[in-house]
This record gives C-alpha cells, sequence and structure tokens, in this order.
C-alpha cells in the first residue's frame, strides 16, 4: 500500500501564529482517517496545508507523490476538500456547479450526475445555488468533490448542517471511500459516528498530531448501495 | 484538457453567471448609456462640440463600465469561497486568466456596440471606416480585459477592492485610453487622416499582447496570495 500523506516536522504559520507546530502524519492508501480535537487546534489548517492552500513553514510535506515545499498545486487535481464553505457559484445551477467541478478536474460529465445521485440531489439539479437551504448546500458541497473523483478527500466538518438523512447518505460515502481507492481524512466533532467509519484515529492539539491509539477496525461498514 | 478546453470552462461558466444574473444588461450598460447621456448634457450638442470630442467620451464610457464588468468579474469569485474553490480546480492558471479575460472581452465588446449606438444617436455622429473602429476597438477591448483581469486578482483578496482597483488601474489603462481615441478620431476624420489610425493601432496591439502575457504569468502566484 503507497503512502498518500507524508508529514514530518511539517510547520505552519499563521500570521506569527505556528498554527501547526511540527506535525508527524503518514496516511496509506486507502484509509479513513479521523482529525479530533478542540476548536482552534489546528485541524483545518493541516487539511489546507494538505490540500496546498496554505504554505509550509518549515518541515517536509508530501502529499499524492508531490513534495508540497516545491509545488503546493499540482497535486490538487487528485484532491477535493470540503471545507466550511461550499467553493459554489450562487448562480449556477447544482447541475452546473457540479459539471464545472468535474470538468475542471478533467473528468468525464456523467460524473457529475453520479454525484448528483449519490447525495439526492436530482430533484435539484435546476436550482441555483442561491436558492438552496443550508443542508442541500452542505450535499452540493460532498456532492462537488464527489463529481471530481478524487484520490484523497479531504472532509472539514462534514456533519455539521446536515440532516439525519444527510448525515446517512455522508455515512455511505464515507463508508465505501476504501472501495473506491479513494484516501479520507475528516476533521469532526461527531466522533461516535465518525470513529464508526474511521481506521484510526489522530488527535490534534495545540498544532501538533497524536494517535490517539493503536489503528482500529472501523466498527461499522456501510454498504454503498443503501 | 488542453489549454483551450480549460480556458473555455472558465469563460463558458463566467458568462453562464452573467446571463443568469444580468448585471452587465441591467447595471453596467444603463451605466454606460447614463455616462454618455450626461457627457451630451454637460457638453450642449448645440455647438457642435460634441461630435469632435466623441470618441474621447465613447472611451471613457467604456473605461467606467470595463470597471465595473472587472470589478463584477472578481467579485462572482469572492462568496462561499468560490475563489478558493477555483485554486482547487487544478485548472491551469494560465487558462484562467486567460478565461476570465476572455469572459470579460466578450461582455465589453457587446457593451461597446450598444454604447456605439448611444454615440450615433446622442452626439449625430456618422460612423465609417469599419476597417480602422474595428480592430481598434478589439485591439482596446483586449488590453483593457487584460489589464483589468491582472489588477483585478491582485486586488482580489483585499477588504478595500472596490475602491482600490479603480486607483491601480486607471493609471494603467491610460495609454489604451489615448490610443483607442486618437485611433477612432482618425478613422472618422476627426483628426488627421485614416492613415493615421494605424499607428495607434499598433500600439494597443502592443499593450494588449503585453498584459496579456503578463496577466498569464502572473496570474497563479497573485491568486495564490490573494
Amino acid at each position: 500500500m503507497s503512502l498518500v500523506v507524508r508529514l514530518r516536522s511539517a510547520v505552519c504559520l499563521l500570521g506569527r501564529f505556528p498554527a501547526l507546530a511540527g506535525v508527524d502524519l503518514d496516511v496509506d492508501e486507502g484509509e479513513l482517517v479521523l482529525l479530533s480535537g478542540p476548536n482552534g487546534a489546528g485541524k483545518t489548517t493541516l487539511l489546507r496545508l494538505l490540500a496546498g492552500m496554505v504554505p509550509l513553514h518549515s518541515g517536509e510535506a508530501h502529499v499524492l507523490g508531490h513534495d508540497l515545499a516545491r509545488d503546493r498545486r499540482a497535486h490538487r487535481r487528485d484532491l477535493a476538500l470540503v471545507g466550511h464553505e461550499t467553493f459554489c457559484y450562487d448562480d449556477l445551477t447544482v447541475a452546473e456547479n457540479l459539471r464545472f467541478a468535474a470538468r475542471a478536474a478533467g473528468r468525464a460529465a456523467s460524473a457529475s450526475d453520479e454525484a448528483m445521485a449519490r447525495l439526492g440531489l436530482e430533484r435539484l439539479a435546476g436550482v441555483t445555488h442561491g436558492r438552496l437551504s443550508a443542508g442541500q448546500r452542505r450535499r452540493l458541497a460532498l456532492a462537488v468533490a464527489l463529481a471530481r473523483d478524487p484520490r484523497l478527500l479531504l472532509l472539514d466538518e462534514p456533519h455539521a448542517g446536515l440532516d439525519a438523512q444527510g448525515r446517512e447518505v455522508l455515512d455511505a460515502v464515507l463508508g465505501s471511500a476504501p472501495a473506491d481507492g479513494r484516501t479520507v481524512i475528516v476533521a469532526s466533532h461527531e466522533l461516535d459516528r465518525a470513529r464508526a467509519l474511521a481506521n484510526r484515529e489522530v488527535h490534534v492539539v495545540a498544532g501538533q498530531a497524536h494517535a490517539t491509539e493503536a489503528p482500529f477496525a472501523p466498527a461499522l461498514v456501510v454498504d454503498a448501495a443503501t | 484538457m488542453s489549454l483551450l478546453r480549460e480556458l473555455w470552462l472558465v469563460t463558458e461558466k463566467d458568462l453562464r453567471i452573467e446571463l443568469r444574473s444580468r448585471v452587465t444588461l441591467g447595471q453596467v450598460l444603463p451605466f454606460g448609456l447614463i455616462v454618455l447621456l450626461l457627457f451630451a448634457f454637460a457638453l450642449d450638442p448645440d455647438r457642435g462640440l460634441l461630435p469632435k470630442v466623441a470618441p474621447g467620451l465613447f472611451w471613457v464610457a467604456v473605461l467606467l463600465a470595463a470597471l465595473l464588468a472587472i470589478s463584477r468579474s472578481f467579485s462572482i469569485e469572492q462568496a462561499n469561497g468560490a475563489r478558493d474553490g477555483l485554486r482547487l480546480s487544478g485548472l491551469d492558471t494560465g487558462a484562467m486568466f486567460l478565461g476570465k479575460a476572455l469572459a470579460v472581452v466578450v461582455q465589453l465588446l457587446a457593451l461597446e456596440v450598444v454604447l456605439g449606438l448611444g454615440v450615433v444617436l446622442f452626439y449625430d455622429l456618422t460612423p465609417r471606416a469599419a476597417e480602422i473602429l474595428v480592430p481598434t476597438a478589439v485591439a482596446a477591448t483586449v488590453g483593457l480585459a487584460a489589464a483589468g483581469t491582472l489588477y483585478g486578482v491582485l486586488a482580489a483578496g483585499l477588504r478595500v477592492r472596490e475602491t482600490l482597483l479603480p486607483l491601480l488601474l486607471l493609471p494603467v489603462l491610460a495609454p489604451v485610453m489615448l490610443g483607442a481615441t486618437r485611433a477612432f478620431e482618425a478613422g472618422l476624420g476627426l483628426n488627421g487622416s485614416t492613415g493615421e489610425a494605424w499607428p495607434w493601432v499598433e500600439l494597443l496591439a502592443l499593450f494588449a499582447v503585453i498584459y496579456t502575457t503578463m496577466g498569464f504569468l502572473a496570474f497563479g502566484p497573485l491568486l495564490e496570495e490573494a
């Protein structure tokens, strides 16, 4: 199994503040890693570092075989980040936002249809993003990420704002990630829910990552078809 | 995906957003027409001054409208973290620049046609020498859009971008104003022979090439820092 993420003493500064203060982390292909920790611990910064959205101040960071110290853009086509915002355009419909994301990642337009169906957004295909509810926007954000068919999926509080049905859909997506050949790193405060799906938990405190325990097998395997 | 396909993907996205939001049609175009009308009131058409200064007034109206169109081109990337989405898309940054600039070119050319009709109507000017006016308009518009898109991304991440953009851009666009006005004057026989228009058209083309090249190279790093 190849290493998708390799961080060694990775330091990220936000201004002068070390948001990440020497993180070591290895993630294998097909793993689902849960990042836990209090607010402000550095989980979001860690995800943004992996996506190449914030520069590495010192240390080593290799993601999908690319050295982020040299180039933090080259690996972006093969990853997707679901953050606090949807990254969508208010005046484009659900279908248009998805198609743009899929085509930008070099995927066929059918990838956007599949993502739309998987997140149960078909009946909203012609609705503009600006008219969606907060929960529907969260689903769309996840669909946009899936439409890119990423090798590495980075999720920042993906359960937030989702209703019960949306959470079940999200769990199905997370549960089927290894079978889809996808590596997932998820930062969440919904620990019980996320732990049930994760292979491993990494606790982030004060900008440092600590493995909480030995790798554990997922307690709940969700069939992608459900 | 080829550069041309990526370029068109961004252009299509921006134009689709514009067609749906109708900001250029509903706000920028009326603004340009009002500017032309105000000049007509201010300079009193009875004294025959308006036809003589019509080229300059036309390009001032285009320039002011272009500032709005360029600002709009980047404000659509502000909402919902769309700019981060664009960064993460994996699209070539040169293609992003060319795509956004091309969308502005299309909007400005459409705007110029309507404003041109406004000049004929309000300023009592007979259009002629299309072989000079058309290349002048195309070269000037490409220059406006290229420089505008470059400075637009420079100001994109700033809270004061709406006020800063005109301050940065207007001095840079002075050669476009001068060249386009002189070429139009010569083309319309208001100042010198039609042959005197070509050096100005060449200047406009040079400006367009320089700013298109600069934007193609600098857009990526500027987008990362915005």
